[in-house]
């Protein structure tokens, strides 16, 4: 895990080597472009600088190093540290396969753990949080509940079999005994990086057997998307809303220095020019209003999609102020108005709980129906759709075999201004399966929004009022 | 003020520590690569993290002058770089009005006798290195961005009537951002970046004893975990540390002993600062505090 350099910090570098590491290194960034972090060479030159000033032989320095020259917005960094951890294990091990160094198998005895007490005492690291502890636990976890190193071989299934043999939750477990943090429930943060030890450790087992590293795979899209999972923390949430009501609000002065033309206003320079006997001196410009567009919000909220169609809800309603009007409505069977909530709510977590419970829009089989969603939606809003009005609906168009009714929807388009589709499905899925997105692009303009950022571009894109959107 | 020279990362981590900063492990070593390569250092973060303090604090242990420009919307060259002292050139106009040629006269006044050195010209001109500190970046224009491009990367400044000033020495630059908009890719390019957050328990509960070291150890670490807490949760302007401090001594005046339910509610408008978030972190935090003493809850 260390980086490759850290074993051999007391042998002189020879040359081969040095053009080894450089080579890496190169590697490395190229890696982390491939991921679409934007390094250029001048970066890449500062990067090879910093590590001149650094001792090797500390992880944490060697990275933040790396980190301080090539990693330069909290997104990119997070992208950073999970290259990272992915390419100097991966560098590690291919050098251990090559050099045939192993690490033994360790636990000859593991029938003797005692299953009980290890079970114990993996609970209380999580809850203190012991870092160095967590990554010989979880070898030992492995040990104990890994069947010897055999396993399922797909490894994800592993890491959640012997986690549920830990009896390791996030949720309270109140079966078990006072004292016992497992009662409280682990939380979540700590189960996540014990679940990473577990993998690695797995992974490192199983590049040991096979004498060959498995094939890499790009960052899943789910390590950068929105939350999307509840497994996903929520403080992220809140820094990401927060990050985005404080662009949007000071978004409209940076604009000025290049909208500066402004259209004449022929009437008002007329009257001014009286004054210098009807020649116009002095124009007048029309003032530049902020285009504050009315909003409906149609946002799905089966089990599917439901935390980002909430997320999205507490993003605009965060930003209500940008808008002249603002209705949401959740739907899965049928419609339901949720304006109220978010207005009262500011709590991501609350929002979505008082939605859950209040909303009341599963009818029977709790899959989406949006035929009937459409009919229900014209039926409420029809007499205040106007031209003026922007209709955001937010689902990802998966009719579960239902008809579609496009001709409704072709009715709501028409008689809004601006219609938008919102999907949280990357392109790659759209009209696969019972995914009929296509039909109804042909009446609005459907964007992807599974990450933050994209999300981000369609906000500004809608709050500054252009036709013209980015396409990311 | 004797100038020092860091030759590692633990030497600035000690030396910030001497001067009352307690830098997480990527800010000593940000620090020490921004004095080794002479790269600005561009730092982000949520406001009230200590950004600004860490330019102070660098500027203390290096033995270095200050020199801080802030920055807000409209801030343009002439306040920021150097201006002509036009008054003073209209006198000497005046004063040689008689007899002088033109061109006399304008070799006279546009020397640097009638330059006006704002912040920036400051920190280049100076014959000692200087800490110069650029405060909330974010806030400026991105024009305002590309004029900074020449100095950063070269630590010179063009000035048309006089030619170019270059830096005598090389200044320890540290460029701060509250992320109100994206910074261009060309001013990042030229910086090495560092992210502050807010600290996790142990390392504000350090930064707490510092400050107020007087106060005791488990109501010490009881106001730290309340200020984590509140925090977590969503409100206008969460505390900084800045105001965990503050709150720290404002209980060492009040001789609290302990920090019980009355005692927050009558001392949390130092952490919180707007009407509703008052009302949630009374709702969600307050309440789950033990009532005080007998006395104290009967008072109510």
């Amino acid at each position: 895990m260390a980086p490759p350099r850290a074993e051999e910090g007391s042998r002189p570098p020879t040359p081969r080597r040095r053009a080894g590491f450089d080579a890496r290194l190169i590697g490395f960034t190229e890696e982390l472009r491939g991921e679409g972090v934007a390094i250029g060479t001048s970066e890449l030159l500062d990067a090879f600088a910093a590590l001149h000033e650094v001792p090797w032989d500390v992880r944490a320095d060697f990275k933040e190093a790396l980190a301080a020259t090539l990693a330069k917005s909290p997104e990119d960094r997070r992208v950073f540290e999970l290259v990272f951890d992915r390419f100097f294990f991966r560098a590690a091990e291919a050098e251990a396969a090559v050099q045939g160094v192993t690490e033994g198998e360790g636990f000859e005895d593991a029938a003797s753990i005692d299953v009980d007490a290890l079970r114990e005492a993996i609970a209380n690291a999580l809850q203190d949080g012991s870092e160095g502890a967590m990554r010989d636990l979880a070898r030992l976890a492995i040990a104990a509940f890994g069947e010897r190193g055999e396993g399922s071989g797909v490894i994800g299934v592993d890491v959640q079999r012997i986690r549920r043999s830990l009896g390791l939750r996030a949720e309270p477990q109140p079966e078990f005994p006072e004292g016992d943090p497992r009662r409280d429930g682990v939380p979540r943060e700590q189960l996540r990086k014990f679940e990473q030890q577990l993998r690695r450790e797995l992974e490192r087992g199983q590049i040991e057997r096979t004498r060959q590293l498995p094939p890499a795979r790009p960052l899943s899209e789910l390590d950068r998307s929105l939350p999307g999972g509840p497994i996903q923390d929520l403080a992220a949430v809140h820094r990401v809303v927060a990050q985005l009501k404080r662009r949007l609000a000071t978004q409209g002065k940076e604009l000025r220095g290049r909208r500066r033309h402004a259209h004449v206003d022929v009437r008002r320079t007329m009257r001014a020019s009286l004054q210098t006997g009807g020649v116009p001196v002095e124009l007048r410009y029309r003032p530049l209003r902020p285009r504050r567009p009315e909003l409906f919000v149609l946002c799905d909220v089966s089990t599917s999609v439901t935390s980002a169609s909430v997320f999205f809800l507490s993003v605009l309603h965060a930003l209500h102020d940008s808008f002249r009007k603002l209705r949401s409505f959740v739907f899965i069977e049928r419609i339901s108005e949720v304006t109220e909530v978010f207005e009262r709510e500011r709590d991501f977590r609350r929002a979505s709980e008082a939605i859950s419970r209040d909303a009341g829009v599963a009818d029977i089989s709790g899959y989406t129906d949006y035929g009937r969603v459409w009919t229900e939606f014209l039926a409420e809003v029809e007499d205040d759709l106007h031209p003026r009005a922007t209709v955001i609906v937010l689902g990802d168009a998966r009719t579960n075999g239902r008809p579609p009714r496009d001709d409704v929807f072709a009715a709501i388009a028409a008689k809004a201004g601006r219609t938008f589709w919102l999907n949280p499905e990357p392109r790659l899925y759209w009209n696969y399966g019972d995914s009929v997105i296509a039909t109804y692009e042909r009446h609005c303009t459907a964007f992807e929004c599974w990450t933050a950022n994209q999300l981000e571009d369609f906000v500004k894109a809608l709050t500054a009022g252009s036709h013209a959107m980015p396409r990311s | 003020m004797s100038p020092v020279e860091p030759t590692s990362v633990a030497q600035v981590s000690d030396g910030l520590r001497s001067v009352g900063y307690l830098p997480g492990e990527s800010t000593a070593l940000v620090s020490y690569l921004a004095a080794k390569l002479g790269k600005p250092v561009l730092v982000e973060g949520p406001a009230g993290v200590g950004k600004t303090e860490l330019a102070k604090a660098l500027s203390r242990y290096l033995g270095r002058e200050l020199v801080r420009l802030q920055c807000y919307e409209g801030l343009d060259e002439a306040k920021a770089l150097y201006e002509w002292n036009y008054r003073k050139q209209l006198l000497r106009i005046q004063a040689e009005a008689s007899g002088t040629g033109w061109d006399a006269v304008q070799e006279d006044i546009f020397g640097e006798e009638f330059l006006l050195a704002r912040p920036l010209m400051t920190a280049i001109a100076n014959p000692e290195p200087v800490v110069l500190l650029i405060d909330e970046i974010d806030k400026t224009d991105q024009e305002f961005e590309a004029m900074l491009l020449e100095l950063l990367s070269d630590f010179q400044i063009s000035i048309p009537e006089l030619g170019r000033v270059e830096a005598r020495t090389q200044p320890v630059v540290l460029l701060t951002s509250n992320n109100s908009r994206e910074l261009t890719e060309a001013l990042k390019r030229r910086c090495l970046y560092l992210w502050l957050d807010y600290p996790d328990v142990e390392h504000e509960l350090e930064i707490v004893r510092l400050h107020a070291p007087e106060l005791g150890e488990t109501i010490a670490r009881k106001l730290v975990g309340i200020v984590q807490e509140v925090r977590e949760l969503d409100l206008k302007k969460p505390p900084s540390i800045a105001e965990s401090i503050d709150w720290a001594r404002a209980l060492l005046l009040l001789g609290a002993e302990d920090l019980d339910a009355q005692t927050f509610r009558e001392t949390m408008s130092v952490i919180v600062k707007h009407r509703t978030d008052l009302d949630t972190v009374a709702a969600r935090v307050g309440v789950r505090l033990s009532e005080g003493a007998a006395g104290g809850a009967a008072s109510r």
